[in-house]
């Protein structure tokens, strides 16, 4: 197997590793500890997350620093100011935060304290998904804990700095993951995004400054604090820095959560960690980094895992969740359950996704029942195209929008097959869609 | 809304709740999601119309304000369900590994139909999409607590378990 530094999961060995004990004694709140003794100043910090070159987890991997930086200057700007962390996890195939939620919550407490610190921020708001029970309760308890011991709350180590957390739920919707939507729910609206600009840094929560942070992203700032920006950069690739964590699901033999640096090859991951594809058959296609990211046909699979060499072969890094597929499972089920995913999850203010992942997913449905047309072919490019890139408020509409056009790109015989034999070649069974 | 004299009220315990609640946020309606949460877990498994007036009069709002929330997010059941609730995973990593078998198992082992309870009220089946437990599919959700790497022969099981 490669070898690879590793440090996200580390902890994760130790014995009650979810306890602020067992994180003290792993060297927890060290990196928090340094900054507040030694006087830092929030833009040192700052300083050091932008040399890390560390890139956000989210999904879009913009510059965690960069961002941070684009918060008003607090002088000029007097306006209370919020960090929400994204804890919605909901893209298809990603199940990677709420491993750190669930067995190293003081990992992302004492990350969102020191953005905190560094962006002059005294409230943070945990959004979790409402269905994550167990890692909020988690992320509940180590707060309590972390209150208790003054590590949050007022005047932390005696110091002027003051933050408290707050943990909030969310109820079960996907867009509340794009982070407008999220700060219209966590205001206890509907999860409608926000036109951009403004930007959040500038108008977000109650229209105040506001930053949106991944779990994974916070996670990754006392490592850096600790041990330095030259050490973050000395993994991963020249683009992309760091480990990131990969899930990894489907038709594999063993699905998981790996913690790899950046730049792997997915074969490396597909084959050394995760044992291959199951039942000894081959790989048929896959998909790099969530739903959104789109198929890949299997012989592309040597491709490494960052955001500049994916976005190259037309995908996107994304999440980094990895779904496998056996060269028995058929790409277009695959996709009328993404489609169908899309539709639902729509929020329905934009018309063109509203309606073009409502189209898509009864297209994609009558292609994989044997009751597609040759033009659906074309048209569902054309709706593809009608949606996205840069149509809509959000990008819901580019996330079933890229799908689609690698569908059509890589596996428009498959599609025509459907429709010459008015059968699924695969003989899948049919997706009982009756019901609610 | 309702003119009615015995107008439902908050129970006591969950109004001290949403108290301490009001003061992690600036703005009111902030606590709306969560309390619809609490509700729903305290107050008999779903949204009444009696439960949208008194969480509106309790965070100022109009009724038909806190509905707009509470049917815009799938979590919130806004009709009764059932005893207990049962929420199988169909999105695609957990359809790769058999989540139609595991549905159909559910149905035939409870009486339900996915959307509607069982006809002795015990059971309420729901199909869900991704519930971010992709590399353990696939799953099932039961009254809040995921059951994870499921195979068929393991749905007779963990239901017969339940009372």
């Amino acid at each position: 197997m490669a070898k690879h530094e590793t440090y996200l999961l580390d902890r994760l060995e130790n014995e009650d590793s979810h306890t602020l004990s067992a994180y003290e004694k792993a060297g927890g709140y060290t990196a928090l500890r340094t900054i507040l003794e030694e006087g830092w100043t929030p833009e040192q910090v700052i300083e050091k997350v932008k040399a890390s070159g560390l890139r956000g987890r989210g999904g879009a991997g913009f510059p965690t620093g960069l961002k941070w930086s684009f918060m008003p200057d607090a002088e000029k700007d007097p306006r209370p100011r919020y960090i929400a962390i994204n804890a919605d996890e909901s893209e298809p195939g990603t199940c990677k935060d709420r491993v750190l939620m669930e067995r190293d919550p003081h990992g992302l407490i004492e990350g969102i304290l020191i953005a905190a610190y560094a962006m002059r921020v005294s409230t943070a708001y945990i959004y979790v998904r409402g269905e994550y029970r167990f890692p909020y309760d988690r992320c509940f308890a180590a707060l309590a804990e972390a209150r208790k011991k003054g590590w949050v709350g007022a005047n932390v180590l005696g110091t002027e700095f003051s933050c408290e957390i707050w943990m909030h739920k969310g109820a079960g919707a996907y867009i509340c993951g794009e982070e407008t939507g999220l700060m219209e729910s966590l205001e206890g609206k509907r999860g409608h995004p926000r036109p951009k600009p403004p930007f959040p840094a500038g108008f977000g929560l109650w229209g105040q400054p506001t930053t949106v942070n991944n779990v994974e992203t916070l996670f990754n700032v006392p490592f850096i604090i600790n041990r330095g920006p030259e050490w973050f950069g000395g993994m991963g690739s020249e683009k992309s820095k760091g480990n990131i964590l990969v899930g990894i699901s489907g038709h594999v033999n063993k699905p998981g959560v790996y913690e790899l640096p950046l730049g792997i090859s997915a074969k490396t991951i597909l084959e050394e960690f995760a044992g291959g594809v199951w039942k000894n058959k081959q790989l048929g296609s896959w998909i790099p980094g969530g739903s959104s990211t789109g198929f890949l046909p299997g012989h592309m699979i040597d491709l490494p895992m960052d955001h500049d060499s994916l976005k190259e072969a037309g995908s996107m890094l994304g999440t980094a969740a990895m779904i496998m597929l056996d060269e028995e499972a058929c790409v277009v089920r695959a996709m009328e359950v993404m489609a169908r995913f899309y539709d639902h999850e729509s929020c329905g203010q934009c018309s063109q996704c509203r309606e073009g992942t409502e189209w898509l997913h009864q297209i994609f449905g009558r292609i994989e029942n044997g009751r597609g047309r040759m033009e659906d072919i074309e048209l569902l490019t054309s709706l593809a195209n009608g949606m996205a890139p840069g149509k809509t408020i959000c990008a819901l509409a580019d996330a079933a929008a890229i799908p689609t056009h690698s569908v059509v790109r890589h596996f428009t015989p498959l599609l025509e097959e459907h429709v010459k034999k008015g059968a699924c070649p695969y003989k899948t069974k049919t997706l009982t869609t009756a019901g609610a | 809304m309702s003119e009615s004299t015995e107008a439902f009220e908050l129970p006591k315990e969950l109004v001290r709740e949403f108290d301490e609640l009001l003061t992690h946020y600036p703005e009111k309606q902030a606590a709306l999601i969560p309390a619809l949460h609490r509700c729903q877990e305290e107050l008999g498994g779903w949204i009444s119309p009696e439960i949208m007036e008194a969480l509106a009069s309790y965070l100022d709002m109009e009724p038909v304000e806190v509905f707009g929330v509470a049917s815009f997010y799938p979590m919130f059941h806004l009709h009764p369900t059932a005893k207990h609730v049962v929420g199988v995973c169909h999105n695609v990593s957990c359809d790769l590994r058999g989540a139609t078998e595991i549905l159909e198992r559910v149905c035939r082992v409870t009486g339900a139909q996915p959307g509607r309870a069982s006809s002795d009220g015990k059971w309420f089946v729901e199909r869900l999409e991704c519930q971010g437990a992709c590399a353990s599919a696939p799953m099932f959700d039961l009254d809040g607590v995921y059951h994870e790497n499921l195979e068929v022969g393991d749905v007779d099981r963990i239901l017969g378990e339940v009372n």
